[in-house]
């Protein structure tokens, strides 16, 4: 009985029930906007702080000239010096290797198609690579560069003409997946024609337009066999404490236990440290202010969206309140009848909590559904991504919406209690 | 007969108006009474007295053994569930229940709801075939008979009922008249108000009220 009352009185007075679910959809979007935005992209921050934000870049030793301004190191040579490829297992083989997740070697080159000057990097994509202690490793830019989005294939990691094209240079070019197209290098000997076919468009996130291909490739088209630039390394590292700080001031302060705390804590620096150690002649430095600043961006906006959620929110209860009281005023006789009838306050009070709820689940899915939208919206304009599905999010929207409904109603459940049948049955 | 409703100095006063002004009155088990009088004497008044509906501010109530005027709400509430069924001049069906779902309310909120019982009860008012008729797709007449059926289903001790006829047309005013007539032969108690004269003479007994005084009592 009290479903069918339900059922039949929830069809009633379809206007203000229009308004009420409205009203908690409204809460309910952004709820879900927000959610769905802090949930994703704190991953994608997680991850990045974890791929590339906690990233090391490992470069050869800038050496300064003797003629330099004080505090300027000016290097002309910088791109000329190379870190040799062999080495790279190293990195692996040094006191923190089960915490390097993998890396990516890099060497560039400018070259011109149609008469246009395009950066050309050869790195590493999937690159199976044995470590000196026997175990393979599978590493490159498809496993630590997470949010390179790849429309066509991976280039393999050999000597074939494969490339990889950003998408904002495909489209200048006006070229697409297969198409074959000439590069115009600049090598000791002179200027050379070779021929690139594309496998694949990637969506970097920068705008560049750049054009990768295997490292090996462009090693044997420049004559620099063996020769890389940089080498990009992922590392999981500890978050920085005193100890850290104080080395990073000076690391010639540091006692010899501090040291060897130091040492053996996988701070990033330390990591870079035992880098510098197993490859002669390099520099590694870390790459993390830039993600962490952007995680300190993010954290304020999801402070600001939070803060707007619980302020839509709670206008949303207010919305509800007044919609329900409204909604027992009009309904008085009704409830005055079923008192009459022998009806306490609390069956009364939990048909209409009960209608709220129907309300709060709907408003929600709906608001959901909204929610979702805006937070593609918001991923595409503030982070220029997608908002991936999480299904933590409906539960949690659904919990908040109906809860909405519910305190919604507790203001007008003191209209219910205080209803006298005599009085509302007579006209009065 | 055994006194079914008893009034003793019963006095309801709102501010200066005394709405019931010392009413003495007892009322037998399976009596047919008729409460008459003017606008605003206060029929209504007494009649949520007995209907627990209201308390007096003064005097004491018995209805079917319990001393009314003694009990807090939730007691009166259960008292009403039990002992009393209400007939409204305006009825008072639930606009978007229909006429089965309306009588199985009363059920609903005094025990457990039956539908074969409640299409019984409206059998009885000769509304079997209208049982799943929202009440706006029935006539006042018919409305009035559901509420009636609505009223019986948890075989009530009283029934009151407030100008059951009072916006009913003469054909009805009749079909809903002997209707209360076979439940007075049934031996039902019956308390009803009404301004037609010719309502109240078929009653067994005739009560006046006037200014909140009980100015006459017996039959005409
Ligand atoms: N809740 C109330 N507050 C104030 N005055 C009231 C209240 N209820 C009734 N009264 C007053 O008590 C008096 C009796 O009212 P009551 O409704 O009992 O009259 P009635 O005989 O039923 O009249 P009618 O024939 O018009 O229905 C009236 O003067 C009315 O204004
Ligand atoms: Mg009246």
């Amino acid at each position: 009985m009290f479903f069918r009352m339900l059922k039949k009185s929830f069809l009633q007075g379809k206007k203000n029930k229009l308004l009420a679910i409205v009203t908690i959809a409204f809460g309910a979007t952004l709820a879900s906007a927000v959610l769905s935005v802090s949930l994703d992209i704190g991953d994608k921050v997680n991850k990045e702080l974890k791929s590339y934000g906690a990233n090391l870049i490992v470069k050869p030793e800038m050496e300064a000239l003797p003629l330099d301004m004080p505090g300027i190191k000016i290097d002309p040579l910088a791109d000329q010096r190379y870190i040799s490829e062999d080495e790279l297992p190293n990195i692996k083989m040094i006191f923190w290797r089960n915490n390097i997740l993998g890396f990516v070697p890099s060497l560039s080159t400018s070259v011109f198609i149609e008469e246009q000057e395009v950066k050309l990097t050869g790195t590493w994509f999937n690159k199976k690579m044995v470590i000196p202690t026997g175990e393979t490793l599978r590493t490159g830019a498809k496993s630590i560069k997470t949010w390179w989005d790849v429309n066509g294939n991976w280039p393999a990691d050999n000597n074939e003409p494969e490339a990889l094209v950003q998408q904002k240079l495909a489209q200048r070019l006006n070229i697409a997946n297969g198409d074959k197209f000439a590069v115009t290098l600049t090598t000791e000997q002179g200027r050379k024609t070779s021929q690139l076919k594309v496998v694949g468009i990637v969506s970097t996130g920068s705008n560049e337009g750049g054009i990768f291909v295997p490292l090996n490739w462009l090693q044997e088209q420049l004559g620099k066999d063996n020769q890389v630039q940089q080498v990009e390394v992922s590392a999981l590292t500890t978050p920085e404490n005193a100890l850290a700080r104080k080395a990073a001031m000076d690391l010639d302060s540091l006692s010899s236990d501090e040291f060897e705390t130091w040492y053996c804590t996988a701070y990033v620096d330390s990591i870079a440290y035992q880098i510098e150690e197993a490859i002669p002649g390099v520099e590694a430095k870390q790459l993390r202010q830039v993600a962490q600043s952007e995680g300190k961006v993010l954290s304020k906006i999801q402070l600001l969206m939070a803060l707007l959620t619980v302020v839509a929110l709670i206008s949303s209860i207010l919305g509800i309140s007044n919609l329900m009281t409204a909604s027992v005023l009009e309904r008085s006789k009704e409830i005055g009848l079923y008192k009459a009838l022998g009806a306490n306050n609390l069956p009364v009070i939990y048909l209409f909590m009960a209608e709220a709820l129907v309300i709060g689940l709907i408003g929600g899915l709906v608001g959901y559904g909204i929610g979702f939208g805006f937070a593609q919206i918001i991923g595409k304009s503030v982070f220029s991504s997608t908002i991936a599905f999480k299904p933590l999010v409906i539960p949690i929207v659904l919990l908040l919406s109906t809860g909405v409904g519910i305190l919604g109603t507790i203001s007008a459940m003191g209209t219910i209690v205080k209803l006298q049948p005599a009085e509302v049955l007579h006209g009065r | 007969m055994s006194d079914i409703v008893t009034l003793q100095d019963v006095y309801k006063i709102y501010g200066k108006v005394h709405a019931l002004h010392n009413i003495n009155i007892s009322i037998a088990s399976g009596e047919w009474v008729a409460v008459m009088g003017p606008s605003g004497s206060g029929k209504t008044t007494m009649m949520n007295i007995i209907g627990c509906m209201d308390t007096p501010t003064k005097g004491s109530v018995q209805v079917d053994g319990t001393e009314t005027h003694k009990l807090n709400g939730a007691a009166l509430t259960k008292l009403r569930r039990e002992k009393i069924g209400l007939v409204f001049q305006q009825f008072h069906l639930v606009p978007h229940l229909t006429a089965v779902e309306n009588v199985m309310l009363a059920q609903y909120y005094h025990s457990m709801p039956d539908e074969k019982e409640a299409l019984q009860a409206l059998e009885r008012v000769g509304l079997a075939q209208r049982a799943e008729h929202l009440p706006k797709q029935l006539s006042g007449g018919e409305q009035q008979r559901v509420c009636i059926a609505r009223a019986l289903i948890n075989y009530p001790s009283i029934i009151l009922a407030d100008e059951p006829t009072g916006n009913l047309d003469k054909v009805n005013e009749r079909i809903v008249i002997d209707i209360f007539n076979q439940l007075h032969k049934e031996g039902h108690t019956i308390i009803m108000v009404t301004h037609d004269p010719k309502v109240g003479q078929l009653a067994q007994r005739q009560i006046e009220l006037d200014h909140g005084q009980l100015v006459y009592s017996g039959v005409v």
